[in-house]
């Protein structure tokens, strides 16, 4: 059955090609730790990868009931905390999945950097895993306002004061993130389409080409 | 392609779309012919991953259900007694901001200069370090600007934690996450509403005729909390009395709380006598939201 419905699609769409580069390849001897246990070092890629679906599915869930106005935020958030089936499990698994994204991608960087997997010809995926670190950064730091309780309202009035002290384009660069002379409304609102739209959409596109690059030359070689 | 296909035809494409015709199946390619032990990623190497996958879930789990997410109060911005902490993986930034040479006049080189020249670097290494050699002992400087680097990072983050944990002791406050989920625990354990009370703009005042309301006026409550009572420097006092009784307003006006002094002597100087005072506390504990 599995396979007629299959062969039925591939009929039409040729997909085979596509799901060939995509899944039927092999994985190298030096980077499976059934071989090598010191190998484990290579799962941090993947696990951030895991873990950054985590976030996207809960962040998902979190969005059906959070509300991105300054009434209403800190309430929509402490009802799903309390009071919503599950509710505290998810905005959990957001929040301990926040940190968790940072510390494996950190493990993941620093296996690239010290195996030495950055070079030639592998430049490219190198600078685009470096954005996605900023992305990932980025989304940290707007995410931390949105519950809008103490910690995250002045922890944000500290970083746009951080903001302000850039030469020439400070001021400008705060008055955008903020989007007033104070943090408040506008500012969540605008932290909350940065999470939410922006910085996720730049994410995809950039773990789009990050895997994209990977495919294509393979994963390097043993040193 | 409307016509139909002829046989003769080397490309025979789908219908009239532009998907070629299979001519027979592509066998997929045997791994065994591969050198070394690399296996297939799936279904052999997925199904490990798998695995790993499975675990990690399980221990975020674990972690989501022993250590709730935390949730201070709402944001106050008048609130001026909270220290403020950004999340762990800023607290190198954090901390580097705090030294005299990273602060003040200095203050370029700490938010721009050195961030700027870490971030840089790390996203131009490849570029910086061109060298075939990959072995990261045989790369000295990269190896060691690296672990340099690292090990500031982890001194300037446990130095700001310290230091806020120092803070926090210095001025005996309870981390915000903390105190709220133990009063919640309390008022949920005593069969009272755990949540935070929202603020409602739109309570009446309560028997405003009362002589307490001209009083308050008179000993300059209104300044600070509003001549509506919906707050302005001071809290809104409107609903007060569901979240205080009288002996806890009468203890705020002779003893303050955060920024508002002691109002006794004030009122006093007015020319409010003991009794007014106490029938100002009774009669704002009578102001309730649900009438």
């Amino acid at each position: 059955m599995f396979k007629g419905v299959y062969s039925w699609i591939d009929e039409r769409l040729d997909i085979t090609p596509m799901w060939r580069d995509v899944a039927d390849h092999e994985v190298p001897e030096h980077v499976n730790p059934a071989h090598h246990f010191s190998a484990f070092v290579y799962c941090f890629g993947g696990l951030t990868f895991f873990i950054t679906v985590i976030q996207i599915l809960s962040g998902m869930f979190l969005t059906m009931y959070y509300v991105p106005d300054i009434v209403n935020a800190y309430y929509s958030v402490e009802y799903l905390q309390t009071k919503v089936a599950f509710g505290q499990i998810v905005r959990g698994m957001h929040h301990w999945g926040a940190s968790l994204v940072i510390v494996m991608m950190l493990l993941h960087t620093l296996r690239v950097f010290f195996t030495g997997s950055y070079k030639a010809p592998r430049e490219m995926n190198w600078v685009v895993g470096m954005l996605i670190f900023f992305v990932m950064l980025g989304l940290g730091f707007t995410g931390y306002l949105l519950p809008w309780d103490n910690k995250g309202y002045f922890a944000t009035k500290v970083s746009m004061e951080i903001a302000d002290t850039v030469p020439y384009i400070g001021p400008y660069l705060k008055e955008l993130l903020q989007g007033g002379t104070v943090v408040g409304a506008q500012t969540l609102t605008r932290f909350f389409a940065i999470h939410v739209f922006f910085l996720p959409g730049a994410l995809l596109a950039l773990l789009g080409a990050h895997f994209f690059m990977i495919r294509r030359q393979g994963i390097s070689g043993p040193l | 392609m409307a016509h139909g296909k002829s046989k003769d035809e080397k490309v025979v494409y789908v219908g009239d779309s532009r998907v070629k015709q299979k001519v027979n199946d592509i066998t997929p390619l045997d791994y065994s012919s591969y050198p070394g032990k690399s296996e297939a990623f799936i279904p052999n190497f997925l199904l490990k991953e798998w695995m790993v996958g499975c675990v990690a879930l399980v221990a975020i789990f674990v972690l989501t259900i022993s250590e709730p997410a935390p949730l201070g109060y709402p944001a106050n911005p008048n609130n001026t007694g909270f220290v403020p902490i950004p999340d762990w993986y800023f607290l190198f930034l954090y901390q580097f901001l705090k030294y005299p040479y990273a602060a003040g006049s200095y203050v370029v080189i700490g938010t721009v200069l050195i961030p700027g020249l870490a971030f840089g670097g790390l996203l131009l290494a490849p570029f910086l370090d061109t060298g075939k050699e990959r072995r990261f002992y045989r790369r000295p400087i990269a190896s060691s600007l690296m672990i340099l680097s690292l090990l500031s990072c982890v001194y300037l983050t446990k130095t700001a934690w310290d230091g806020y944990k120092h803070e926090i002791a210095e001025l005996n406050i309870t981390p915000e996450h903390i105190e709220r989920e133990e009063k919640a625990r309390e008022a949920a354990l005593a069969g009272k509403p755990a949540g935070q009370p929202k603020p409602n703009k739109s309570i009446a005042i309560v028997d405003k005729d009362d002589p307490a309301f001209a009083n308050m006026k008179k000993a300059g409550c209104l300044a600070c909390h509003a001549t509506d009572m919906k707050g302005a420097s001071g809290p809104a006092l409107l609903g007060i009395g569901d979240t205080m009784n009288k002996d806890q307003v009468l203890d705020v006006i002779k003893n303050g709380k955060g920024n508002m002094p002691p109002m006794v002597d004030s009122a006093k100087a007015q020319g409010l006598n003991d009794e007014d005072i106490e029938h100002i506390a009774d009669w704002l504990a009578k102001q309730k939201a649900a009438q």
